[in-house]
């Protein structure tokens, strides 16, 4: 007889119920043997998913280069052209209209008509070792260039920001697909037991596809990126109420664990056991994570590095606690930064933009360096598309750029990444791709490959299928890995 | 073969044999239920209520696994009353049942909940997952909408049962009934609620799209347990359905107009049909005073800028002018998204790999060759395929409905992937029985009343929960039934259950979102959109869940804790986890902070002068219903008594919780510092938030 193992509701949907009672099942019935392929739905290696701790840490298909993300996501799509592509061709047509063929059945944002080309104004210069080009408006990533991969050919499927930030974070530009975090933490688990895996730190507006871009979508909410704030709570409802203390909540979590065991002895669900070790953990969390985020505790050369200031909101902060952040063993840390959406006056918005990123990115990079934690740590700038070469508005009138996705920039580095590598080419005005374009399915499947897990197996089945975060695509970068 | 081996591979062996093919119209949910028999038992079935148990008991009997005995009366009795309205029974209600010795008791206090009110206010909630229901529109500028309207529809045709089948026809097609009046309009809100971007730049054509393909894909899911998604690029890999058959259906959703305003694609505007809502009487009234007294205050002001009047009066008229605007607008009647049918039909085309830029054949509306036939004289519009959803030939419909409708009593489905019944979808466990459950519906005129009653009356359903390791052993997931379902309430029955059992709860019913408190600053996306909380004044603070603002770009916190989606997307089960981030909820979030406040009060006045386990018994009951065990009523006491030593030793805590205000008469501040730590207790208890 002809029989398949199911794996539908056994994967972890019911991880809450199935995985749990499941595991208690072991050696009753169920060999150990179709324990662990029932447990396996996702294609990880035999390992159960602890149904106590789901967050539980989970060893990946095979070694693996990088332990941790920190995944930077500038909203807004800042613009390549003026910050790593330096195209001459583009500053010498400055003003001229651009190509009819290059703009032949091609949808834009905003532009209209027969638009006009538009060269940088900004000096580039060959940094580093490698002779990586950067514009001038990032001399500190530039003193670092050597420990970078950077893709000049990225591209995506969405020219709105909404869909296309869906795009870069699921793979999909519409909702209802986990974020590349989720599929991390789920995949992976976390190190630290006191900490969610996967932490969001939000500097500005949110972006505009909103909390959905670090959801968990159909796998379980377990997986969510949870967002740490900078101002209030640093996780919502962290700190008790006007007159608690803590050890006054001890003592409530106390009383509360003695009726929830007289339950447990009584009705016998172990569904009351992880709830119980859920209230631990909760109160282990109410002292690491203030912990975590007061970075007043940094050494001053550390702020100086970093460009920090202990109880502001920034960007810099960010970054400094992504460092903490990983250092505590959290598997995926994602930093969003908005207000790069340069419609308008690219020429003096960007550097503001880039005087108060610039420094602290590279700040992460030394620092984590310096550290031994690069090694073990993967770094990933990107945004959800790049910029047209040609103008917005009027010439005369402090001109911007409009959304672009057919070609853009993204960098890696740490972790397996060769620093100095310069993926991809351009066509002379940085508009099409002209050799190995890549597509976020490339940068998916390189990120989870990096990682230690095959892309193709890191699966979840949902709706009758086995869904997964690279779709049916991705081909990882492996010119750019060590 | 030996039984016990026979059971485990039932577990085991996936739906669809090695030897089926992909996409076999032979899958068993393709083929209409055929009423079974009930089963012949053994030994005359004494434990059995109605024919749901006889299938359960007939599978238990398999097993060789016996039913678990009846659960406890008061057990039982909160069960039902949270499964049934999602809020406790009072005390007056625990004890008329206590002392209801009629055979019937029980039987009785079911139908009283299916009369309440409530009822359509708890299960509004599974409907509004799966119509995506929010007050906002999603992606960047995630402005406001309204939309409660339908979600009032919602609420007060499960209260009046409609049955599902005319439930459909109004919300997919109520504009084209010939007798359409505002109230089927609104229910055609179920497809209006999807999520439309207004984001700057966007190209409609593709919005627009987008919310066809999503109305296609919810209507799959939501009435045919099929997952058509797949066939948006290319035919169904699994299941009998065509890339083309999936353009016939979105031929059926394609002629509606545009959402979006705004043609030069620097600025978008939400817009597509609305209705406007009746105002009463007394709202017109006011509207038309405030009218006359702009038009008295214009004349005014024409008449002082004629005399060139000093310019005190003249400004003090004008701001009064303004006041008076502001509050016009006050009154401006409300509105509701609602389809409406374009007199024209939109051509529809298969796209090329799913892309509306690459249009390619021509196709007609059409269903799916795989199930059964639309009648030829059947219209090509959404009355058609709405008729053709609810026709009983429909072999999917009545099945995918009343296995949703099990899941939300058991906790999970006969078919446990509520969303999917496709080939690839796991067997039922009790196939018969979803046969038999689902030719009932439609034998009941599909009553979700009398479906859920039959549900609910059933031994099967009054189970006890408790569960001996040997059963936890033989049949951890509780596929086969024997014994009585536990598991977490939903997001908004964990909060109406604290209001209640605080009595702050407030049950009045309907109208605009309200906005509970929430932390300063949680809303906060981009674009030119009002991202001001301001929480609602006076009861609204305490208003049930299903009336709390959905902003999808970021839903109210403590929900989104408990598992509730952002509703995107249609959804037709919540995942049920459990995290550090619940705990922290229930211990920190100011509203339950709150209510561990009003329910210590509650307590206090309410057995004024009574002794300690007297009060601590109420306080029990009222967060669980049944009466503490000695053990649980010493502990207690045991922490009670510590908390007021403690507070004594500490008069800065009590002064830092309690402020200014009073204790109740007769107890000391340090009492009742105690007590909230008392209260907080019992509304963090893992029972507290089970239904079990």
């Amino acid at each position: 007889m002809a029989t398949r193992i199911d794996t539908r509701d056994l994967t972890a949907a019911r991880l809450t119920a199935t995985r749990r009672e499941l595991f208690q099942s072991a050696g009753v019935g169920i060999g150990a043997i179709a324990l662990a392929a029932l447990l396996d739905g996702d294609g990880l290696s035999a390992s159960p998913r602890d149904p106590r701790n789901p967050l539980a840490p989970r060893p990946p298909h095979r070694p693996a280069r990088a332990k941790s993300v920190i995944h930077i996501h500038m909203v807004g799509a800042p613009s390549h052209l003026d910050l790593f592509e330096d195209k001459p061709a583009l500053r010498k047509h400055d003003g001229e209209p651009v190509p009819a063929r290059m703009i032949e059945g091609q949808r834009f944002a905003f532009l209209r008509g027969h638009p006009r080309l538009l060269g940088t104004r900004f000096q580039f210069e060959r940094r580093g070792r490698c002779g990586m080009p950067m514009s001038e408006l990032l001399p500190h990533l530039g003193a670092v260039a050597d420990e970078i991969a950077l893709i000049k050919t990225m591209h995506t499927e969405e020219f709105n920001h909404a869909p296309a930030q869906l795009f870069m974070q699921t793979g999909f530009s519409r909702f209802g697909r986990p974020s590349v975090g989720s599929w991390v933490t789920y995949g992976l688990g976390s190190e630290n037991a006191g900490l969610p895996g996967f932490v969001v730190l939000v500097t500005g507006a949110t972006a505009g596809a909103g909390n959905s871009l670090w959801g968990s979508a159909f796998l379980p909410t377990v997986y969510q990126g949870i967002r740490f704030r900078s101002k209030g709570d640093p996780v919502l409802f962290l700190s008790n109420p006007r007159g608690v203390e803590r050890d006054d909540r001890r003592r409530a979590i106390e009383d509360v664990t003695a009726l929830n065991r007289v339950q447990l002895a009584d009705v016998g669900d172990p569904e009351i056991a992880t709830r119980i070790a859920q209230y631990e953990l909760a109160f282990r969390m109410q002292s690491s994570v203030p912990e975590l985020m007061d970075i007043s505790t940094e050494p001053p050369d550390v702020h100086e590095l970093y460009g920090t200031k202990p109880g502001r909101e920034s960007f810099a902060n960010h970054c400094l606690l992504a460092r903490r952040l990983v250092e505590r063993g959290v598997r995926f840390v994602q930093l969003y930064d908005s207000g790069w959406d340069h419609h308008g006056d690219v020429f003096g918005n960007l550097p503001k933009k880039c005087q108060a990123t610039d420094r602290p990115i590279a700040a992460l990079i030394t620092d984590l360096k310096r550290r031994g934690l690069l090694d073990e740590t993967l770094v990933v700038w990107s945004s959800e598309f790049g910029r047209t070469p040609m103008l917005q508005g009027q010439p005369s009138k402090k001109p911007g750029r409009d959304h672009h996705k057919d070609s853009f920039c993204t960098w890696l580095a740490g972790a397996g990444v060769r620093g100095g590598t310069i993926v991809g080419t351009t066509d002379d005005l940085g508009y099409y791709p002209v050799e190995h374009a890549v597509h976020f399915n490339d940068l998916h499947a390189t990120i989870l490959h990096l990682l230690g897990i095959d892309h193709e197996r890191l699966t979840f089945r949902f709706q009758g299928r086995e869904f997964r975060l690279t779709d049916v695509g991705g081909v990882v970068l492996d010119q750019m890995l060590v | 073969m030996h039984r016990p081996t026979l059971l485990l591979l039932a577990f085991l062996v996936s739906a669809p044999g090695a030897a089926l093919r992909a996409g076999d119209p032979s899958h068993w949910a393709y083929a209409a239920p055929a009423r079974p028999d009930l089963p012949a038992l053994d030994h005359g079935g004494a434990w059995a209520r109605n024919a749901v148990d006889a299938f359960v008991l007939a599978r238990l009997d398999d097993a060789g696994l016996a039913p678990a005995v009846e659960a406890d009366r008061e057990r039982l009795l909160r069960r039902v009353f949270l499964d049934l309205v999602g809020l406790p029974p009072s005390i007056e209600a625990i004890d008329a049942f206590l002392a209801d010795d009629r055979p019937d008791a029980f039987e009785r206090v079911v139908d009283e909940l299916l009369a309440s009110p409530a009822f359509g206010e708890r299960w509004a909630r599974p409907w509004l997952d799966a119509a995506r229901y929010a007050d906002s529109n999603g992606f960047q500028r995630d402005g406001h909408r309204q939309l409660w309207a339908f979600r009032d529809w919602v609420i007060d045709a499960l209260n009046a049962d409609m049955p599902f089948d005319h439930f459909t026809v109004e919300q997919i097609a109520g504009d084209l009934l010939p007798d359409a009046g505002n109230a089927q309009r609104i229910a055609t809100g179920f497809h209006r609620a999807t999520t439309v971007n207004v984001e700057a730049g966007v190209d409609q054509e593709q919005d627009r799209v987008n919310a066809v393909l999503d109305r296609v894909n919810t209507t799959g899911t939501v009435w045919l347990g099929t997952t058509l998604e797949c066939a948006q690029c290319h035919d169904h890999k699994y299941d009998p359905f065509t890339q083309r058959e999936y353009y016939q259906l979105f031929a059926f959703f394609n002629n509606t107009p545009l959402e979006t305003s705004g043609h030069d694609g620097a600025r978008r505007e939400f817009t597509g049909p609305r209705i406007t809502l009746p105002q009463t009487a007394e709202e017109r009234a006011m509207r038309d005073r405030l009218r006359e007294e702009k038009k008295a205050l214009e004349k005014r002001i024409g008449e002082l800028e004629k005399q060139q009047a000093a310019g005190d009066d003249l400004e003090s008229t004008k701001g009064e002018l303004k006041e008076l605007e502001k509050r016009l607008a006050q009154t401006r009647p409300d509105s509701s998204l609602v389809m409406v049918e374009l007199d024209d039909p939109r051509p529809t085309n298969v796209f090329t790999r799913g892309s509306f830029l690459t249009p390619g054949e021509p196709v007609d509306a059409a269903t799916p060759a795989a199930l059964h036939p639309l009648p030829g004289d059947a219209p090509r519009n959404r009355l058609g395929l709405a008729r053709w959803l609810v026709d009983p030939a429909n072999p999917l419909m009545a099945r995918v409905t009343v296995n949703r409708w099990w899941g939300e009593l058991f906790g999970r489905g006969l078919v446990p992937s509520l969303e999917d019944f496709g080939t690839r979808a796991p067997r039922p466990s009790h196939p018969m029985l979803l046969d038999w459950l689902a030719t009932e519906l439609v034998r009941d005129r599909w009553s979700r009343k009398r479906a859920i009653r039959r549900l609910v009356t059933s031994a099967t359903y009054r189970q006890s929960s408790r569960v001996s390791p040997e059963k936890l052993q033989r049949d951890p997931e509780n596929r086969l039934l024997s014994r009585g379902a536990r598991f977490r309430l939903d997001a908004e029955r964990i909060r109406d259950n604290a209001l209640a059992i605080s009595g702050q709860l407030c049950r009045a019913m309907g109208g605009p979102p309200v906005r509970p408190p929430q932390p300063p600053d949680v809303w906060r996306v981009t674009g030119v959109v009002d991202n001001t909380y301001r929480a609602s004044e006076g009861e609204d603070r305490y208003r049930r869940g299903v009336y709390v603002v959905w902003r999808r770009s970021s839903p109210y916190p403590s929900f989104v804790n408990f598992d509730a989606p952002d509703r995107t997307a249609c959804v037709v089960e919540r995942p049920r986890t459990n995290t550090p981030l619940q705990a922290l909820t229930l211990l920190n979030d100011p509203v339950y902070v709150e209510a561990a406040s009003a329910f210590a009060k509650r307590v206090l006045s309410e057995t004024r002068g009574a002794p300690l386990d007297v009060r601590l018994t109420l306080a029990f009951r009222l967060a669980v219903t049944r009466r503490p065990t000695a053990s649980e009523l010493a502990l207690l006491g045991r922490a009670l008594e510590r908390e007021i030593e403690r507070a004594r030793e500490d008069p800065k805590r009590v002064r830092a919780t309690l402020g200014d205000r009073r204790a109740p008469e007769g107890v000391t501040r340090e009492e009742l510092v105690a007590w909230i730590h008392i209260a907080t207790v019992l509304l963090n208890l893992d029972e507290t938030i089970t239904r079990g």
